[in-house]
This record gives structure tokens, sequence and C-alpha cells, in this order.
């Protein structure tokens, strides 16, 4: 189908942007738009206006501010894909990244756009979730600064007030030497995960885990993290039955269901999943790479 | 359309060549492209950006035309599969990467081949000598309901094939 009429506008500036989010009738904002256009195409939106934000350059790019790995909220899937920066510092949402849609949505998808449509099975809220990102939200006269785990309300709905626009995504990056994994199973390469998990996992010099992150998405209505496999596994040495309870732990969290993917499914895959991260993550650590693999990891048991 | 549609003027170049038009906000760019200019090589399959068919070249890289505005588009460079004739013809007119697609029987309805081929073209730019991997990661961003992907596989090989003894 085509999109339905809605008059378009192309701010230079963020002000710009801004004003008119605030004082046209229906606006609506257009980032990349590879969810935004589908939804106008399908007229399931219909925007009176809509505010297209690609031009707006000081919404886009990555950099480092103090400790943390900035992005503006237009930076392009294709960029952070590219980027040596995130390689280095974000090892996983580098690893999540190549999920995201295809090479040539990549192109045009922005990080922004994606926290932004907020849908609960998309890898960049699910990264922002197991790295307790922190979004900064402009409106005019007024910036806050929110924790992903605040701005993910619900199904597809962010912690947006009318006027506002997000306008930078804020990472910490875990330190040098921590151990990640992303996995997500989706029937078509490409298409949006029925289920994704996020690990990250820092050890102590004895080998335990001294800080852990356990991140589901396309489980529930947002990604959420899993605090109970998160402390099942803090302290351990993450052994096999360390990383089975974890995983159990995951296929216990309450899951949506719908007439293809009942809620079980999810569960089951959501455990499968973990079982499979954790290791992963738990074999780039540094100190347990540099241990050798003689504890009893789940990779060599 | 009707006469109160809002409308926004752009000056874009396709394949070279420079346009200016007023276009209608809501029309996407595989539209303008179609309807507004007559290059019907880009074909629009599903219009929420799955198929692939609808695949041009913005500015260098590569972008769904039914996902993109036309308004989006002003001041930016496009390429279409009508370009690809253009550079090396051979005996029949194809560019090197049609010629290779018909050698190998890579279509058989050819809808959706416009928008492989501009795919490709970008693959082939950043990377001259891709292997069987990396195509078939770019061909993921397409739907094909004819060859079953073989055949497109083999045409991409051959063209890298070709190209690298040429130099």
């Amino acid at each position: 189908m085509k999109a339905p009429p809605f008059r378009y506008h192309a701010p230079r500036t963020l002000d710009e942007a801004l004003s008119l989010a605030a004082t046209l009738p229906g606006p609506r904002l257009l980032a990349g738009g590879q969810s935004l256009m589908p939804m106008l195409n399908f007229r399931l939106v219909g925007p009176e206006n809509l505010i297209d934000l690609n031009r707006v350059a000081a919404l886009s790019g990555i950099r480092e501010e103090g400790e943390d790995v900035v992005f503006g909220a237009m930076t392009r899937q294709r960029e952070i894909e590219y980027s040596p920066l995130v390689k280095a510092r974000l090892p996983l949402l580098a690893e999540a990244i190549q999920w995201v849609g295809h090479r040539q949505t990549r192109n045009r998808g922005t990080i922004g756009g994606s926290l932004c449509h907020l849908d609960p099975s998309a890898e960049q809220p699910t990264v922002a979730m197991a790295m307790d990102a922190s979004l900064v939200i402009v409106s005019p006269g007024r910036r806050r600064e929110l924790a992903m785990r605040t701005f993910a309300v619900d199904l597809m709905t962010p912690a947006l007030e009318d006027g506002e626009i997000l306008t930078e995504v804020r990472f910490r990056p875990w330190p040098p030497g921590h151990g990640w994994a992303f996995l997500e199973f989706a029937r078509r390469h490409g298409d949006y995960a029925i289920v994704a998990v996020a690990v990250l996992l820092e050890l102590d010099a004895s080998g335990r885990a001294s800080r852990v992150s356990i991140t589901l998405g396309g489980v529930a209505s947002t990604p959420v993290r899993v605090p109970d496999a998160e402390t099942r596994l803090l302290g351990s040495r993450v052994g096999a039955d360390d990383i089975s309870a974890a995983a159990a732990c995951c296929g216990r969290v309450e899951a949506l269901g719908d007439p293809q993917v009942p809620a079980w499914y999810r569960q089951r895959l959501a455990s499968t999943l973990a079982a499979r991260a954790i290791p992963i993550a738990l074999s780039r650590n540094a100190a347990h790479a540099a241990a050798g693999s003689t504890s009893d990891s789940g990779l060599t048991s | 359309m009707s006469s109160e549609e809002p409308v926004h003027t752009i000056a874009v170049t396709i394949n070279g060549k420079a346009y200016e038009r007023a276009v209608a906000d809501r029309k996407n760019l595989a539209d303008f492209l179609r309807q507004d200019l007559q290059l019907t090589g880009t074909h629009v399959g599903c219009e929420h950006g799955v198929c692939g068919a609808c695949t041009v070249l913005v500015d260098g890289v590569s972008a769904r035309g039914c996902l993109m505005l036309a308004a989006q588009a002003d001041g930016c460079t496009i390429e279409t599969v009508e370009s690809l004739a253009g550079d090396a013809p051979g005996p029949s007119g194809l560019g090197p990467l049609q010629q290779a697609f018909r050698d190998r029987h890579a279509l058989q309805c050819g809808f959706c081949t416009p928008g492989i081929l501009m795919s490709l073209t970008e693959l082939l730019r950043d990377d001259p000598s891709p292997d069987e991997e990396a195509v078939r990661v770019v061909l993921s961003g397409h739907l094909c309901r004819c060859t079953g992907y073989q055949n497109i596989v083999a045409a991409a090989l051959q063209a890298v094939s070709k190209a690298c003894g040429a130099r």
C-alpha cells in the first residue's frame, strides 16, 4: 500500500526540530524509516506532520566522553557495524548489530529509531538493557536522562512525552577483558528474533564471576534482565552446573505467546540460548582465557 | 493526486543525470523513479522493506526505495539498474554483472533482479573478490521465488572471477 497524506518537514537543527515537534499538530518523528515507513505504507499510522531528523547533523556520530561511548540518536547501524571504537569498547553491541535486519536496511536504520520503536525482540534495545544504557531526551527548555529500564515502559512504548526527542544514547563500557555473547534465533537471518539473549561477564582474580548481566529480548513485552540468573552466576566459577541453573532461570521468565510461537516455546528457547551464550561469554573473558581451559566451564564439560 | 496535497521540489542526480521535480510529500523514492521519471527498471514488491526488489543505491549505499521518501532524496545521487548497462556493455548491451546473470540463468521472471543487481554492485565495489558467504549474506536481503538462489550465487561468483581475470 501507499502512505496516507502527510506534510513533510526536514529541519536542519535540533532547535528547529524541537520547535516543529512542539507546535505542529499530529507530529511524528522520522529517523531511519526502516520501521516507521512500513507502518506508514501499511497505514498503521497516519501523522498529520512528518518531521524528518535525517538532516539534523548534530544528532549523528559516535564519540567518547569521559568513560562513556556516546551515540547520536541518528547514528546509522552501518556506522556502528564498521566502527573500530564500538568493536574495541562495546563488543556486545558490535556482535548484536550484525543481527539487525540486512545490509540494505542497516545502511539507513538508526540506533535511536530502534530504541524509540522499541520492538521487544529488536537487538539494540536488548543491548541497551543489558548495558544499562542511559538515554538523553530533550524538549524545548528541558533535558532529562533516563535509564533504559525506565525508558522501556511497555510493548513498543517508550517513556517519551509529546514534543520530546531522543538525542543521545550513552553506554558505559565494561572493563577491558570482560566476556560477552549475543545470540538469537529467528526463522530466517534478518528476521526479528523470536528470542535473543545478551550476556556480559566479568571474573575476579580467583576466576569467580564478579559482575554479570543476562538479558532476554523477544520474551516479554520489552527486553528484560533476568536477575535470578545473574545472581545464580555471581560468585560462582561458572561451571556447568552454574550455567544450567542460570539458563533454567531464563526459561522461567514470564513469556508472551502468539499463535505461531507459544509462550512455552519462547521459554525453552530462552533457556537453550542462555545455556549456549554463557559459555561463549566465559570463553571470551580474558581472565578465563589466561587461566587456560582447566576450569570446569560449560565449554569443556 | 489531489491539488491540495503538499509537495516539495527536489533536485536529484540519477544515473548521472540531474533532475528537478516537484514531488508529493508522501511519495516514496521507488514510486518517484517509476511514475515521475519513467525509470521502471526499479521494481516495487512488498512496499515494506522485506522483498528487496526496490533496492537502489543512494549516495553509493544500498537502500530500500520503498522505505525512503522521494523528498528525502533531495540533493542525493541515486543509481538504479538502468545505470548498469552503461559502463562496459557486452555484446548484448549488458553490463558484466547482468551478463553473468544471463549466462548462469540467475533469473526467471526477473522481478527481484534489479534490486539484487544493485545490492551486488554495492558489494563488489566494497570488495571486488567476495567469497560465497559474503554473497549469500547480501542476498539474504532479497527474496526470489523462482531460482532457489543457487544460480544467483553462481552468477555473482562468475562476475567476480571474470573481473579478477580481467585485471
